[in-house]
């Protein structure tokens, strides 16, 4: 009974997935650029902020096949901007396709990060702030917390759909730049505000570099000055009620960033599960351009 | 420009028939002028304060690349990618974003003092920190950025604009 109503809401959603699509391929033809200098990782944030004016959009993408469970990919679109030095606000759109299952629309996700410090500093700070309203069906995985497992990931979509997740998020990260090396580090806590459960918690590192620190001077396409690459591990730390690495998914994996010359900057990782309570293999990809100075779309040419 | 120039318009602008209008505008372009005074003083154009910030050991550091032509070529190429967007692509400024071939940058700032500024941004006033960009990276923009020279002078293989409000 209840087949028609959901055929109904699944194309819909795929109308909107593809129009949100078509308007980016749009933005890819005339206005993108390489998205700015940031390290090439999917979980962990830097430190880097979006610059001022600039507006970076990516679709990233997390494709599974959980033991179990069928394979799913779930896809992020990501709307970020740079509203001061200081102040990047971000904005996410999730969905999902899961293999013999549905193609769903899993909520959406508005979230501020702010320096506090304007100096740059041997660490510096930035705080994060989120407010989530996604099912439980969402697969895009961008954070693990609490007791996440790859139990969660085989709940059909019909099942999962149902159970809608209110969450504030806050993140304390921290980032440091040595000698062309960024090492960041995020600690994570999470709060249902829909439900009374505990505050979950979980971390994010990362380690990169870009792989020539200086440029050649040409405008090559395959040259190492257009690559980085680093590590990223992450998992869930427990709950107020039971803190520490116990029941908790963990993954680690190889991370590498392309920086096409005038053209997006593709991130690629395989990570894998370190525990029975994750999925084996996560394979990561993104794809990530910058509408430049976007008021300055609206002005003269080179004013 | 004070209280009282403001205070005193109502009273004339009771003035019957058309006398009234001439006032009346005044106060108009008066309050707009004072509009435009309070705008300019928010969006307060680069004024140099940074250089007063810039500690006595980064102002002295010499640029390691200063002058070498490779490290000029590989200056261009990441200028074009990461600062002519606010900048402009000949480094003339772009709205309430600086010059960099004015006498402050080209001759009153050193080397050091910009890579200090590279590094911390002036996040308040609107340039990015770079400190995520290899330090060789940044050497590079700044010997790319001084070679340049000021406004009124060629840069090597470009022709400066003639006049940046135009
Ligand atoms: C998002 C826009 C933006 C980008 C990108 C940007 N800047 Fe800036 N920059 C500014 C603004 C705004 C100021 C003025 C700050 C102030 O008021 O002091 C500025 C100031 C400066 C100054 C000081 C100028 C003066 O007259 O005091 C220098 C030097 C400079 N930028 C260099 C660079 C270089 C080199 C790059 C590329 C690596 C760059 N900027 C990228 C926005 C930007």
């Amino acid at each position: 009974m209840n087949f028609p109503t959901s055929n109904r809401i699944a194309l819909t959603t795929r109308a909107v997935l593809r129009s949100i699509l078509a308007v980016c391929s749009l933005l890819f033809l005339f206005a993108l650029r390489a998205a700015g200098q940031e390290p090439p990782y999917f979980v962990t944030y830097s430190s880097a902020l979006e610059e001022p004016g600039n507006l970076e959009i990516s679709l990233k993408s997390t494709q599974a096949s959980p033991a179990n469970g069928n394979a799913f990919l779930g896809s992020v679109l990501e709307l970020e901007y740079g509203v001061k030095g200081w102040w990047t606000t971000e904005f996410y759109l999730d969905g999902q396709t899961t293999r013999n299952d549905s193609t769903l629309f899993t909520g959406f996700r508005w979230e501020n990060r702010f320096r506090p410090l304007l100096r740059e500093h041997f660490i510096n700070p930035v705080l994060y702030v989120e407010y989530e309203n996604t099912n439980t069906a969402d697969r895009s995985l961008l954070e693990i917390v609490g007791h996440d497992s790859v139990a969660d990931l085989a709940i059909p979509n019909s099942a999962a759909r149902r159970e809608i997740e209110r969450e504030m998020e806050l993140k304390l990260i921290l980032g440091s730049n040595v000698h062309g090396w960024n090492f960041s580090e995020n600690f994570i806590a999470e709060k249902a505000l829909n439900e009374s459960e505990p505050w979950e918690f979980g971390y994010a590192l990362g380690a990169s570099r870009p792989l020539r620190l200086d440029s050649s001077g040409k405008s090559c396409f395959l040259c190492r000055e257009n690559f980085a690459a680093g590590a990223e591990l992450y998992g869930g730390l427990g709950t107020t009620e039971g803190f520490g690495w116990k029941a908790t998914s963990q993954y680690l994996g190889p991370t590498v960033s392309f920086g096409i010359p005038r053209g997006p900057t593709i991130f690629l990782s395989p990570q894998f599960g370190l525990n029975d309570n994750s999925a084996k293999v996560l394979f990561r990809l993104s794809v990530s351009f910058e509408v430049q100075q976007v008021g300055n779309i609206f002005r003269r040419k080179n004013q | 420009m004070n209280a009282t120039t403001v205070n005193r318009v109502p009273r004339q602008a009771r003035i019957p028939g058309g006398a009234r209008r001439a006032p009346a505008r005044r106060v108009e372009r008066l309050r707009a002028a004072l509009c435009f005074v309070a705008l300019l003083i928010c969006m307060a154009a680069a004024d140099g304060s940074w250089l007063r910030s810039v500690p006595p050991d980064y102002h002295s550091k010499a640029n390691p690349l200063a002058g070498q032509p490779a490290a000029i070529a590989g200056g261009e190429v990441l200028f074009a990618d990461r600062c002519a967007k606010c900048h402009g692509k000949d480094a003339l400024g772009r709205g309430k974003r600086p010059s960099l071939r004015s006498e402050r940058v080209q001759s009153q700032a050193t080397e050091g003092d910009i890579f200090w500024l590279l590094k911390n941004g002036n996040l308040r006033r609107g340039m990015p920190t770079w400190s995520a960009m290899p330090e060789p990276s940044r050497w590079q923009i700044i010997a790319y950025v001084k070679s340049l020279g000021p406004e009124s002078a060629s840069a090597p293989g470009k022709k400066p604009r003639q006049e940046k409000s135009k």
